[in-house]
């Protein structure tokens, strides 16, 4: 167990680098820099000077070299921008990233994962058809429009909930946002879940079951759930990453100050160490969920074992 | 009860729907088994005697279901009693192994668990005592250091071994009436007798009556009193299974004991194939008219390929159902 996750650590440095080689070599490529979004038409010198401050008069080898020989110690490098480092940054916004992500989730799965098994214990029935067309709309809908029409209703009609912001990180702040990000997961949980318990239902284990004389619902209970909870954790797993790069979105779309509208605010300016360093904590945060699952598998499915 | 058979089946019709169409996978099949009784269910597969296993179980699925006749255990009629009622039979009184071992167990769910499952259905036990007892009942069929191997899973043991585990689970709560449908196909020769074995012998102890399913006309007569052979989703002859190899009755099975090699045939009769019956078994969606064994059959004549031959009783006791029978 020790071994394979020390192991599983190890096969994350390669990705780590990948990634960020390639945001170097795509703001390298890519026209404009952090001097040039500044101002339109500034003085070559004053430009130059800039450049060489910020270490980007350097070829790009040499400045990869650098950044990874700083990032190896933890140091993920001073934001253009404001200055800072870009750890404080990351630090700030960290946290309600992980909030709306957590929190669309949740959503997500409580919702979603028994709405499929609902449906799929009566396929083609009323719950079966309602399921998979709230399913099917939940995929189709786009964030920003849905995220905008919420705000329309639930803040500027009703005036139940604040329509954008953070305020004091309260629960009602993180209800329009959570939503926004949390009905396509959750639309896609209620299909896989959907199709995973239909397929185990045909399983000769669940006829097994039956032959016991066993109720559906214990059948359900008993034998279909665990096996398809394997398959439900690997589709959460991928949706996890799914949902911190759709986070972007929601959080620029609500303001909310976390890794993606840091993200964003980032490109904008040219601003490459604040977008290197948050692209490589969403990374992470990926790497992380997924290597967490891995081990769930193995508490929940006893034909794997990692050794 | 007394006098009443165990379980008798009359005039059995299973349909398949298959698409707009219902067809009968399984009609007219009527037989008995007495308590403590070895029955056997013999033919190709397609026959439908799988699926006639399943009718008395009350496991039929979409898109089988029971189209007519009678089916009654202990002199009740089962399929008009309520899903509880039913379930309350299912397990704890008629028992089904299956043909696959592999994956007629839940991968992911300990073996003893599944056994204990048996004790907490039907004999409200709570799970800590049917774990208890889940270890004793894998001890009952000779799995060598149960207490241990009730935690394991099921792809942790061999298809012997798994096999056991079903049996373990059908015999849990002593069932009157044990179907084992197909239950060494998946197996090596030499486990195969072992497992046959130790299902007889547990039986026998116990009182419980056996069908058993299989295509394998030699394991059945070995293994049952009474054998009865099915063709195109009807029973063609039912016979006592000394009488099933000396005398058969029906062409069909004339060909079935025919077909099967015999150990120093070779030395006496010299080098010759082994026999076969021509042709193939009809698809269920074009059974001929008439007899449905017709088409491959040298003795067919007119009659056989208009009229259903009814069945008729031999002198030498047993049923047949032939236009021609001896």
């Amino acid at each position: 167990m020790l071994s394979f996750l020390f192991r599983r650590l190890l096969q994350t440095i390669p990705t780590v680098l990948a990634v960020v080689a390639l945001v170097f070599v795509l703001f390298s490529v890519a026209p404009g820099s952090i001097v040039s979004s500044m101002s339109d038409d500034s003085d070559p010198q004053v430009e130059l000077r800039m450049k060489q401050q910020l270490g980007l008069d350097q070829p790009v080898y040499a400045r990869f070299g650098a950044y990874i020989a700083k990032l190896a110690t933890g140091d993920f490098g001073t934001s253009f921008r404001t200055r800072e480092p870009v750890t404080t940054m990351i630090a700030k916004r960290i946290w309600p990233t992980l909030q709306l992500v957590f929190a669309a989730m949740a959503l997500a799965v409580v919702i979603g994962v028994p709405l499929g098994f609902v449906a799929a214990l009566k396929p083609g029935g009323i719950v079966d058809t309602l399921a998979m067309v709230v399913a099917v709309s939940g995929l189709s809908i786009a964030k920003f429009w849905l995220g905008l029409v919420l705000m329309y209703f639930f803040a500027l009609k009703l005036g139940w909930l604040p329509s954008f912001g953070y305020g004091d990180g309260g629960l009602k702040y993180l209800i329009l946002p959570a939503v926004t990000l949390g009905v396509s997961p959750m639309a896609l949980f209620a299909r896989t879940t959907r199709a995973a318990v239909l397929e185990i239902m045909t399983a000769d284990f669940v006829r097994t079951a039956r032959s016991k004389g066993m109720s559906e619902t214990r059948v359900v209970k008993w034998h279909v759930m665990r096996n398809a909870l394997v398959i439900i954790l690997t589709t959460v797993g991928l949706q996890f990453g799914a949902l911190m790069g759709q986070a972007v979105v929601v959080e620029k779309l609500f303001s909310w100050p976390g890794i993606g509208s840091l993200l964003v605010d980032s490109v904008l300016q040219r601003d490459i160490p604040a977008v290197q360093g948050s692209i490589l904590v969403v990374v992470l945060a990926f790497l992380a969920i997924n290597l967490l699952i891995d081990l769930l598998y193995g508490v929940i499915d006893p034909r794997i074992r990692y050794a | 009860m007394t006098g009443a058979p165990l379980i008798e089946v009359r005039d059995l019709r299973i349909d398949l729907d298959y698409g707009s169409r219902r067809v009968a996978a399984a009609e007219g099949v009527s037989f008995r088994i007495d308590r403590g009784e070895t029955f056997g269910l013999v033919g190709e597969s397609g026959c439908g005697k799988s699926i006639t296993a399943l009718a008395l179980i009350g496991l039929l699925r979409p898109p089988l279901s029971i189209g007519g006749g009678v089916i009654r255990f202990e002199g009740q009629e089962v399929q008009h009693l309520s899903a509880a009622r039913q379930r309350e039979l299912r397990g704890n009184r008629i028992a089904m192994i299956f043909q696959e071992p592999m994956t007629a167990l839940n991968p992911v769910s300990p073996v003893g668990r599944q056994i204990a499952e048996m004790f907490v259905l039907h004999k409200g036990k709570g799970w800590r005592e049917a774990n208890k007892l889940a270890v004793e009942a894998l001890a009952s069929v000779r799995v060598p250091a149960p207490e241990r191997r009730v935690h394991d899973y099921p792809h942790q043991l061999s298809g012997g071994m798994r096999q056991r585990v079903m049996i373990a689970i059908a015999l849990a709560c002593g069932p009157d009436l044990l179907i084992a449908d197909e239950p060494t196909t998946a197996l090596d020769v030499t486990v195969q007798a072992e497992i046959i074995e130790l299902m007889r012998n547990l039986c026998a102890e116990r009182g419980t009556a056996i069908l058993m399913i299989s295509h394998d006309l030699g394991l059945v007569a070995n293994v049952c009193r009474r054998v009865a052979v099915m063709y195109a989703g009807r029973i063609v002859e039912e016979r006592g299974s000394a009488d099933i190899f000396r005398a058969p009755s029906h062409p069909y099975t004339q060909g079935l004991v025919a077909s099967l090699p015999r150990l120093g045939s070779r030395a006496a009769l010299g080098r010759s194939r082994l026999k076969e019956i021509a042709g193939v078994v009809p698809a269920i969606t074009n059974f001929p008219d008439g007899c449905r064994f017709n088409p491959r059959c040298a003795q067919a004549t007119e009659i056989c390929r208009t009229i259903v031959p009814e069945t008729d009783r031999l002198d030498a006791g047993g049923l047949v159902r032939c236009h021609h029978h001896a």
